[in-house]
């Protein structure tokens, strides 16, 4: 690998467009995701608009979609769908895999484990411009003349399969299934990329568990998506061929109103598409939520002074996070009437899967445990993770049990849920990652006042908005409804949605704060020094400027795992991983998961490292 | 001996593979789960009756023999690059490239059978709902065929090479690669076919 790139002279396109550098690879994907992100989150304020105040008109929505979108200042039904539909696919894929993933994964895996770049930069820069070209593709279904794809971001057929069942299913359904495609093969090329960098480009000395937890989750990650996103293109490529081809894979039996009558297609399942939708479906959750949780890892560590608690436990919940993820898909589908039986091992594997998920949590809660800790920006968001992680997970447990989702499916109990666990959260880990990695970005440090700002708003925000919709849900309101005019039960929740909606105003607000803070310091932000968090990762050891390669002259050696912070026996409260411990040569092993045995003990344990010391570790033996 | 060992499966000293060898094995399971995920479709849908079973074209039996040679052809032509026996690699290459050409005839003879039986990729208008296996069938394998008409530009590239005198002991990456990715285009058809073959059983 080396540095047989390192002589190019660069120009402004090879330095700033069609760039093979990691570290610029990854800006794109963030500037890309905060702009899709800004796209997402003024949609969702739009439509919340017609829920809150369902009979008045809004000159702004005329004036930006239109007479034949919103007539009169009126959302068009059909067209709120279509800001829905276009909202989930935006905040799913493109801000929370794309900009969370693409962001990190490549700032952090060649700077965390010690690599001048990507096992392949080229790759790496397909990956981007994939990327880009389908977030073009996307946006431009906003412009057609039949509107956008309007079925809900999990496009069930028949809606998504039958171009003629509403305008939303004509070409914007197309284009959708054309960007979700380009959207995978980026989503492949990179994180075929992060596993074989990771897996093969580690520095001298980084074993696998002296790797960073955050390079853990996109490692974990990164597997996740090569293993379901080839499925999804499965699931798309046949309603590509429904659409175009006159198959009938998803469709039968169709009674079409307006005088179009009984449909040909015959023979096919619609079922069948939520099996491949949510085989894909349900580890992309985690596909998103994962590195976000590694980001908290690495944020928390750092800033309460203290060695991550169970580093071993964490790695061991993220394996059996990402391998349950896999088993429990069918608990989005309790309600399509099938197998009792399947449907219990789906409920039983969905509740198991809470315990990975309440290890980390507790973990975190520990990490934080009499920790000096450091209110910085990135830690306040990091702890908002921790925060709404718990309080959305939790009702999972409620959806997880078969005979209560037959209540709560699609009703804003789920809305609630996964805005919660999913959106919410893996925004503040996104935060978190931003604030914290901002000075090795950019060299300039965020606007801290700025930020807790920031932190306060959208957490507090986040709560208002969503916590509520429980409440809603419970009461039976159905999740995706344009209107509950002509539906008299639900009245009462008319001023909770105007609640709800002045809530996600100011939350949309805050991302101004954010906006500016962020834009704004990259050109007049406080100077940073080589470590602002005095965190003991290799990317910290880099120059602030960026040069190709990332480190002039070797890379440096690692000798310790990433969590030697208040070490009794040290002067300093944190070591870098590259410190060497005095009096002792390269050789010496020093198990990440007992810091603080002696040297002697620690040589003659090199061998049953990983998995059987992990075990040990996970029950709690061998610790003094 | 050893060196040879040594360079069957593209490792260096330290006995990791190339990052090059590397990603295509992270590819070629992607490809498995594509096709893992279509053929549970499959079942899936079989599963729920209505379903069409219908003999598999004889021209398929064929084209399992092509593809059979051409991996044994294929498994010649990289043994002897790596002794440097640059004209058996060439020959063998050449043949490789053929077997795979008539597999792609085979394939296409196979599609013409189906026809021939009323069997379309999209049913006839006011067909059986259970034509759908025919569907199904299509689309596993033209999939297939996509992958191995990939998996032929890249034997026909490395041919080109060989010819070039770019295939040799101290350069077989390419030819390693496209030694596994045959093998694998290969193997998956064997699967399909197996799959397709025992799935009225199923
Ligand atoms: C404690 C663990 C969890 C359990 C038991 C659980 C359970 C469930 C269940 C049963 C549903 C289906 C509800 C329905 O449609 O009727 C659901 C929906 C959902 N969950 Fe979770 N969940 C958990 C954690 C998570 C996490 C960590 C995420 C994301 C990071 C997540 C994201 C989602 C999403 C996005 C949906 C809804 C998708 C949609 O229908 O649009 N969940 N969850
Ligand atoms: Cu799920």
């Amino acid at each position: 690998m080396s540095n047989d790139h390192g002589h190019h002279k660069e120009t402004f396109i090879s330095k700033y467009i069609f760039s093979m550098d990691h570290k610029m690879i990854s800006k794109q994907f963030l500037i890309t995701g905060i702009i899709m992100g800004v796209i997402g989150v003024a949609m969702s304020i739009l439509f919340r608009l017609q829920l809150a105040w369902p009979d008045s008109s809004f000159p702004i929505l005329e004036w930006l979609f239109g007479e034949k979108w919103a007539p009169e200042g009126r959302l068009d039904s059909g067209f709120y769908m279509g800001l829905v539909t276009i909202h989930g696919t935006i905040m799913v894929f493109y801000v929370l895999t794309a900009g969370l993933s693409g962001t990190f994964s490549n700032l952090l895996i060649p700077l965390q484990v010690g690599a001048r770049d990507m096992a392949s930069p080229f790759m790496n820069m397909l990956s981007y411009w994939f990327f880009f070209l389908s977030s073009v593709v996307l946006m431009s279904s906003m412009f057609v003349e039949t509107g956008p794809a309007s079925g809900g971001w999990t496009v069930y057929p028949p809606l998504s399969a039958l171009e003629k069942a509403m305008p939303g299913s004509g070409l914007g359904m197309t284009l959708w299934l054309t960007a979700i495609i380009l959207f995978i093969v980026s989503a492949l090329l990179g994180g075929i990329n992060y596993i074989a960098t990771v897996l093969n480009m580690r520095t001298k000395g980084m074993s696998m568990n002296r790797l960073p937890l955050t390079i853990w989750a996109f490692l974990l990650t990164a597997i996740l998506g090569l293993l379901s996103f080839p499925v999804l293109l499965g699931g798309g490529l046949l309603l590509m061929f429904d659409r175009l081809a006159g198959t009938s894979f998803y469709l039968s039996d169709i009674f079409l109103g307006g005088g179009v009558g009984a449909l040909e297609q015959t023979g096919g399942s619609p079922i069948l598409f939520q099996h491949l939708f949510w085989f894909l479906g349900h580890p992309e959750v985690y596909i998103i939520i994962m590195p976000a949780l590694g980001i908290t890892s690495e944020v928390i560590a750092v800033n309460a002074r203290k060695p991550i608690f169970g580093y071993t436990a964490m790695i061991i919940s993220l394996m059996g996070i990402s391998v349950l993820s896999f088993l429990v898909w069918g608990h989005h589908m309790f309600i399509t009437g099938m197998n009792p039986l399947l449907g219990t091992v789906f409920l039983i594997m969905t509740l198991i899967i809470a315990v990975p998920s309440a290890v980390k949590t507790f973990n975190y809660l520990a990490t934080l445990w009499r920790g000096s800790i450091r209110f910085t920006n990135g830690m306040m968001f990091a702890i908002g993770l921790v925060s709404l992680f718990i309080t959305g997970g939790l009702t999972g447990l409620f959806l997880g049990n078969a005979a209560l989702d037959i209540t709560l499916h699609d009703t804003y109990f789920v809305v609630a849920h996964f805005h919660l666990v999913m959106g919410s959260s893996a925004i503040m880990g996104m935060m978190a990652g931003i604030y914290h990695w901002y000075p090795r970005m950019f060299g300039r440090m965020m606007n801290k006042t700025l930020g807790y700002i920031h932190f306060w708003l959208t957490f507090v925000s986040a709560y208002l908005v969503f916590f509520p919709m429980h409440f809603q849900g419970l009461a039976g309101v159905p999740r995706r409804y344009y209107s509950f005019n002509i539906l008299p039960e639900f009245a009462p929740w008319l001023d909770v949605n105007v609640f709800i909606t002045l809530a996600a105003i100011l939350g949309g607000v805050a991302q101004i704060i954010f906006l500016y803070n962020f834009f704004s310091s990259i050109f007049v932000g406080e100077k940073s020094v080589q470590n602002p968090w005095e965190a003991n990762t290799l990317e910290w050891t880099a120059p602030v400027e960026h040069i190709h390669g990332n480190w002039e002259g070797e890379i440096p050696t690692v000798y310790r795992w990433p969590y030697d912070y208040s070490r009794p026996d040290a002067d300093s409260d944190f070591i870098p991983q590259n410190v060497p411990d005095t009096g002792s040569s390269e050789e010496v092993y020093v198990s990440p998961t007992k810091p603080d045995t002696s040297d002697a003990k620690e040589v003659e344990e090199k061998d049953n490292v990983m998995l059987f010391a992990l075990i040990k570790n996970w029950f709690g033996l061998g610790r003094a | 001996m050893e060196a040879a060992v040594h360079m069957e499966t593209h490792r260096d000293k330290k006995g990791k593979m190339h990052p090059k060898q590397f990603a295509l094995m992270l590819m070629i399971i992607g490809m498995v789960m594509l096709f893992a995920g279509l053929t549970s479709a499959f079942i899936v849908r079989k599963a729920e009756g209505n379903w069409f079973n219908f003999e598999l074209p004889a021209q398929f039996v064929a084209s399992t023999v092509a593809v059979v040679v051409s991996s044994a052809t294929m498994i010649l032509a990289f043994y002897h690059a790596k002794r440097d026996n640059i004209k058996i690699t060439q020959i063998s290459l050449a043949v490789t490239f053929l077997a795979g050409l008539s597999f792609v005839l085979f394939q296409y003879e196979g599609f013409m059978d189906l026809a021939g039986r009323g069997i379309y990729f999209s049913p006839d208008n006011g067909s059986e709902g259970g034509m759908v296996s025919g569907s199904f069938i299509i689309a596993l394998v033209a999939l297939h065929l996509l992958h191995l008409v990939g998996g032929l530009v890249f034997v026909a590239i490395v041919f080109i090479k060989s010819l070039l005198l770019k295939v040799h002991k101290k350069n077989t990456l390419s030819i390693s690669m496209c030694n596994t990715y045959w093998h694998f285009v290969g193997i998956l058809w064997m699967y399909l076919y197996l799959f397709l073959y025992f799935a009225p059983q199923l």
